[in-house]
């Protein structure tokens, strides 16, 4: 068998497929806050809550209503989308321009009462989802096994962080959302209807997250609480891309996947800190993150 | 050919007008009004509340009472960008250029609020610096630049009342120069100017009438044919 610093091939690679597909999970996480936090100016403690009821909704959404995986692809976005456009109308534009505190204290409260409520009615215990027929088994790349799920999960994050990357660099709209993130009040002073965008904005950043929770469903446990321990380690991914840069969150997310995987790989007991000691070292170093820019 | 301006139409009449930022109460009852087509400035010191009377226009500043009527219509409800869809183009002090956003993106990012706007080649036609740098990053632009870029970006709106906010501060003399020829030819299309101006010998020449500002209120009205004999009125104010 071959070994790589004493390690099995298999499971190097198993454990970086591991990495890269968390990491695309923390991409398509941390994306979404640097989008709401460019333009409302709001750190999102709501968004593991909007991720867990993209899962949930996907979950429940087959068993009660007998919706397949490829509609709750595009309509468990679209609702908890819909959810936080109003969420951002009824709640936090009543907050817009108080101290960053109010605005975590009450997207705190929201994923607090969402997640409650479920756990009401579902407990904490695992849902069960299985998997589409479509992409049962996998292939044998020689060096390893890649399951076809696994392999789509990948593909579609990238996908769509490639197309919110290309919409905000590239597009009318985009530079409405960058002009947005510079002075939102010389924006509407042109004509713009700056409220408008900040609801849209917020109701696709969670959007982004709700898409992250449908592909997680098949392979992560699905619980009521299941956003609140990845939000902490999104946190850390956005603190170490740096706040505010679109390209940056995609890249420190797919990174520090890999980078915990090779930590599990290599010295297991650590891989749950490495992300944290890495957000340490960016802070000691570059405050303002690797690809945020200079305060 | 000259349009002169028209003194039936009222393109804005503010009365009564208090603005605060905060506790900080800044205007204290303005009353002025401006012809279609007409260039008016607000002279008046640093701090006289010239530039927070423009923002108040635009409802950007904290709480405003009394009364803005554009084109006959009552303003002081209305958000920013409604403001801006009567026609109302505002270009900041701190001229407002996106970083993130190249020349041609800063120009063409303000909607189109009313027909009749410069198409992109007449303003480029207007500005040839801004073609030649077209791609580049609009805040790698030089200072006279940035300015005609900020100047540019209203006039593709179509907007016909233009709040323009210390635009000759701190440029060269030659620019200072285009930019009075700019506003003779906006003057010509038959927009309205409101002007804060700094620089009197710049302003005094195009303007049709200064008002001069002074704590937040208006303390003098002095029309162009008025200007030699009031000189000295106005240089007590201005302190010059």
């Amino acid at each position: 068998m071959t070994m790589i610093f004493g390690v099995p091939l298999a499971v190097l690679s198993g454990q970086l497929l591991i990495g890269i597909i968390n990491g695309a999970f923390y991409a398509l996480l941390s994306l979404g806050l640097a989008v709401i936090f460019g333009l409302l100016k709001i750190i999102n403690f709501a968004h593991g809550a909007m991720y867990m009821l993209g899962a949930m909704g996907t979950v429940l959404m087959f068993d009660y209503l007998g919706v397949n995986y490829w509609v709750a692809l595009f309509l468990a976005p679209l609702l908890v989308g819909t959810l936080g456009v109003a969420i951002e109308y009824f709640l936090l534009r009543r907050i817009a321009g108080q101290d960053h505190i109010y605005s975590l204290l009450l997207t705190f409260g929201v994923a607090l009462i969402i997640s409650g409520v479920l756990v009401n009615w579902f407990g904490v215990s695992g849902l069960r989802y299985s998997m589409p027929d479509m992409f049962k088994g996998g292939v044998n790349l020689g060096f390893m096994f890649l399951p076809y799920y696994r392999a789509w999960v990948i593909v579609a994050a990238l996908l769509v962080c490639f197309a919110t990357w290309f919409i905000i660099e590239k597009t009318k709209l985009g530079s409405y959302l960058r002009a947005g993130t510079e002075d939102s009040q010389l924006m509407q002073g042109f004509g713009i209807n700056v409220p408008l965008l900040i609801s849209l904005t917020y109701g696709f950043g969670v959007a982004l997250a709700a898409f992250a929770g449908v592909l997680a469903a098949p392979i992560y446990s699905v619980t009521p609480v299941m956003g609140a321990a990845t939000l902490i380690t999104v946190f850390a991914v956005v603190v170490i891309g740096g706040m505010g840069s679109i390209g940056g969150a995609i890249i420190t997310g797919i990174l520090m996947g890999v980078i915990e995987g090779l930590t599990k790989t290599f010295y297991p007991p650590a891989s749950s800190a490495v992300i944290f000691l890495v957000m340490v070292l960016v802070l000691m170093f570059r405050p303002s993150g690797l690809f945020g820019k200079e305060a | 050919m000259s349009k002169s301006p028209d003194r039936e139409y009222e393109q804005l009449r503010i009365s009564g007008l208090h603005a605060y930022y905060g506790q900080s109460h800044i205007l204290h009852g303005i009353d002025l009004m401006v012809h279609r087509g007409e260039l008016v400035t607000l002279l008046g010191r640093n701090g006289a509340g010239r530039s927070t009377t423009l923002k108040a226009i635009m409802n950007m500043v904290g709480r405003r009472t009394g009364s803005i009527m554009i084109n006959g219509e009552e303003t002081m409800q209305r958000a920013p960008h409604h403001i801006a869809r009567l026609g109302v183009g505002y270009c900041p002090e701190h001229r407002g250029i996106f970083s993130s956003l190249s020349v041609q993106e800063n120009l063409t990012l303000p909607p189109v609020v009313r027909s009749g706007g410069m198409s992109l080649e007449e303003i480029y036609t207007m500005f040839p610096n801004l073609y030649e740098r077209r791609f580049s990053q609009g805040t790698k632009l030089s200072g006279g630049e940035q300015q005609m870029l900020a100047m540019a970006r209203i006039l593709r709106t179509g907007a016909n009342m233009l709040l323009l906010d210390e635009i000759t501060e701190g440029l060269a003399p030659v620019i200072v120069e285009k930019l009075g020829e700019v506003l003779i030819a906006l003057k010509n299309k038959g927009l309205t100017i409101v002007l804060v101006e700094q620089n009197f010998h710049f302003a005094a020449p195009l303007a049709d009438r200064h008002y001069v500002v002074e704590h937040g209120r208006i303390v003098e009205e002095i029309s162009a044919n008025e200007l030699s004999a009031k000189q000295s009125v106005l240089d007590s104010y201005l302190g010059v």
